[in-house]
């Protein structure tokens, strides 16, 4: 601790309270608190309603949901196993052939998404590569977006791994592919379900490649959020968007029991 | 309890090697950096040597000295520029570790931390898929030997270091190897802890005869204790090997006598009947040494006596006192003579001499071991 006198201590945590508190959690609140609201025209909403909520359940917000968490799902293995697999390969390779596998991978995340959104579309809408207008595409471009978080986080974990327990497990008479599935991988798990926690929340908020590319029949919640902010109904908006963090949150502390299991150094 | 090499019939697994490998290394060159070009770093230079099957070869050097190299070029782990490796007299140089055959147990243990004791010793096993039957059975001999029976639910975690060190010992073992390479194992131990460590292994060793063992240390004492014979590397090279008892007692070269056992290294000249000593003639074998050559004379501090020599033809030389440390059971005194500090190391004095008193110091001729100069750098024998 930098600071010991418990006074100063108290300051600063008041300072902290009163910096960050608005800045992060205020927002959420309204929005919480907006989806209740039956109107908001003084300090507090007024006319607290769950019709919002009721309209959800009726409406096609869980067809979308169910679009988002699948996409989020599959982006965020697609990603896991690419970033991974990359990770891994570029062990085995020379420093500069490393670092330009690293700057491929970190190019999404430099390149606003929006222009990979696009690039995709100009790509995949010609046979034989013609992938406009399917969810397909969709999938795709979160995990093209998202994968450079994998990468970056397995490539992370790796040189934080001891060789002894590979060269340990070779001189034991295992071969490369057992020694990864029964030493490394296992070793890694703590970082992979990490990286699929971060993938997954990522891909689930993606707005600016998605609006580019959803089909009428793959559209993801976040559209939906956008489409009903856009018409004006903003409480709705407030209603899809807690459902959404919800949603997103349930299945980041599902991963974050996994990690707790596999946590066991 | 009995020993697993005696038993009849071996069915362990297809990659297992034959009982009794000895391992050679046939002119072997370790280096880093670009072959032939700038920056080439040398880590082991033209390294002969050969471990006899069922014997414990210690590798004893200081650090950089190129012993751990050795040691991982024998695993598979770097991959020499020049030279073979030999296993069981079959060229394992171009093999890659898991078709060697060979247990290892390294510095820090790596035990793998997601594994129970009992599957980290079965490792080995299922990596060479032994037979499903067999895997309990020697597992559970692996842990009896190495004391560790009752430990086979824990995790690693759960394991104190000695107790961790064992386990690494026994997922080495349960594959039967014929070659254990153990890479500095008792360091990462307390005192206490690794006598009673070299104690188990020596009697690991009458229990296993066959394995022959590679063992890399920087401390003498754990070599003098378990080697049948001891290599001395230095600076990527080696430059004695022999029994603990020849390199101790007769040491070839000033690097072996310093670092084998604590030595007094005295300049003298030879003489037809011994050597010269600032000024002063001593009687000592001088074997083949020429007259008028410079050389190094040995003496271990525990082969010097306090006062003049009591028997005639012994050597006596003078000094002053600079320094005096009790250690117990003994004294140590370091003497300044004929501008050379001299180490003599005696039974603790009821009265020890202050600083500054001149003294006498002695010891027999045939207490000291010249070392001729041209010796210095390369005295590789025996190997």
């Amino acid at each position: 601790m930098l600071v010991h006198s418990a006074s100063a201590r108290r300051a600063l945590r008041a300072a902290f309270f009163l910096l960050f508190l608005p800045v992060f959690a205020l927002p959420l609140l309204v929005i919480a608190a907006a989806s209740f609201a039956g109107g908001w025209s003084g300090a507090l909403p007024s006319h607290l309603t769950l019709t919002h909520y009721q309209d959800l359940a009726r409406g096609s917000t869980v067809t979308a949901l169910l679009t988002s968490v699948l996409t989020a799902l599959a982006a965020s293995a697609a990603a896991l196993t690419a970033g991974t697999w990359a990770a891994l390969a570029a062990q085995g390779l020379g420093r500069r052939a490393r670092r330009l596998l690293d700057a491929l991978f970190l190019l999404p995340v430099a390149v606003p998404s929006v222009v990979v959104g696009l690039s995709l579309l100009v790509a995949f809408s010609r046979p034989p590569f013609l992938l406009n207008g399917t969810p397909q595409i969709v999938i795709i471009a979160h995990t093209v977006l998202v994968t450079a978080f994998a990468y970056q986080s397995v490539t992370a974990a790796l040189s934080r791994l001891d060789p002894a327990y590979e060269q340990s497990a070779a001189g034991l008479g295992a071969r490369p592919a057992y020694v990864l599935w029964r030493v490394r991988m296992p070793l890694l798990l703590p970082s992979l379900t990490a990286a699929a926690g971060l993938c997954f929340a990522l891909s689930m908020g993606e707005l600016s490649a998605t609006m580019m590319l959803y089909p009428p029949d793959w559209m993801p919640l976040p559209v939906q959020i956008f489409a009903a902010t856009d018409r004006g109904a903003l409480f709705t908006g407030a209603a899809l968007a807690v459902a959404l963090m919800a949603t997103t949150l349930l299945v980041l502390a599902g991963v974050a029991r996994i990690r707790t299991r596999a946590g066991y150094r | 309890m009995p020993a697993p090499t005696a038993a009849p019939a071996r069915t362990g697994p297809p990659a297992a090697p034959a009982p009794a490998s000895g391992i050679r290394f046939d002119d072997v060159t370790v280096a880093y950096g670009r072959h032939g070009g700038h920056g080439e770093h040398t880590v082991l230079d033209s390294f002969d040597l050969t471990v006899e099957p069922g014997e414990v070869m210690a590798l004893l050097g200081p650090s950089g000295s190129g012993k751990t190299t050795a040691l991982r070029a024998v695993a598979g782990f770097v991959r020499p520029v020049r030279g073979r490796v030999l296993i069981g007299g079959r060229d394992v140089t171009d093999l890659p570790p898991y078709k060697r055959g060979i247990g290892m147990v390294v510095q820090q243990y790596a035990l793998f931390p997601h594994m129970k004791v009992a599957e980290n010793v079965a490792f080995g096993l299922k990596a060479q898929k032994a037979p499903r039957t067999e895997i309990p059975g020697r597992v559970a001999e692996a842990l009896e030997m190495t004391g560790m029976a009752g430990y086979a639910d824990r995790y690693p975690r759960e394991l104190s270091g000695g107790q961790q060190q064992r386990v690494a010992i026994a997922r080495a073992l349960a594959i039967r190897p014929g070659v254990l390479l153990l890479d500095e194992p008792l360091s990462a131990l307390d005192a206490r802890l690794r006598s009673g460590m070299l104690a188990e292994l020596a009697r690991l060793h009458r229990e296993l005869p066959d394995v022959s063992i590679l063992y890399v240390t920087h401390d003498q004492v754990e070599a003098l204790t378990l080697a049948d014979r001891i290599a001395v590397l230095d600076q990527a090279r080696l430059r004695d090997c022999g029994t603990p008892q020849q390199l101790y007692r007769s040491p070839r070269t000033a690097f072996t006598a310093s670092f084998v056992g604590t030595a007094n290294l005295l300049p003298v000249t030879v003489r037809r009947d011994g050597v010269e000593f600032a000024g002063r003639p001593l009687t000592v074998p001088v074997g083949e040494a020429a007259p008028g050559a410079t050389a190094t004379l040995c003496v271990r501090p525990h082969l010097i006596g306090l006062g003049a020599s009591p028997a005639p033809g012994g050597n006596t030389l003078r000094g002053t006192v600079t320094e005096l440390q009790w250690r117990g059971a003994t004294h140590r005194l370091y003497v300044a003579a004929g501008g050379h500090r001299i180490m003599a190391d005696v039974r603790e004095l009821r009265e020890p001499p202050a600083l500054g008193t001149d003294i006498a110091l002695h010891f027999a001729p045939e207490d000291a071991v010249l070392i001729p100069a041209g010796l210095a750098a390369d005295g590789a024998r025996h190997a």
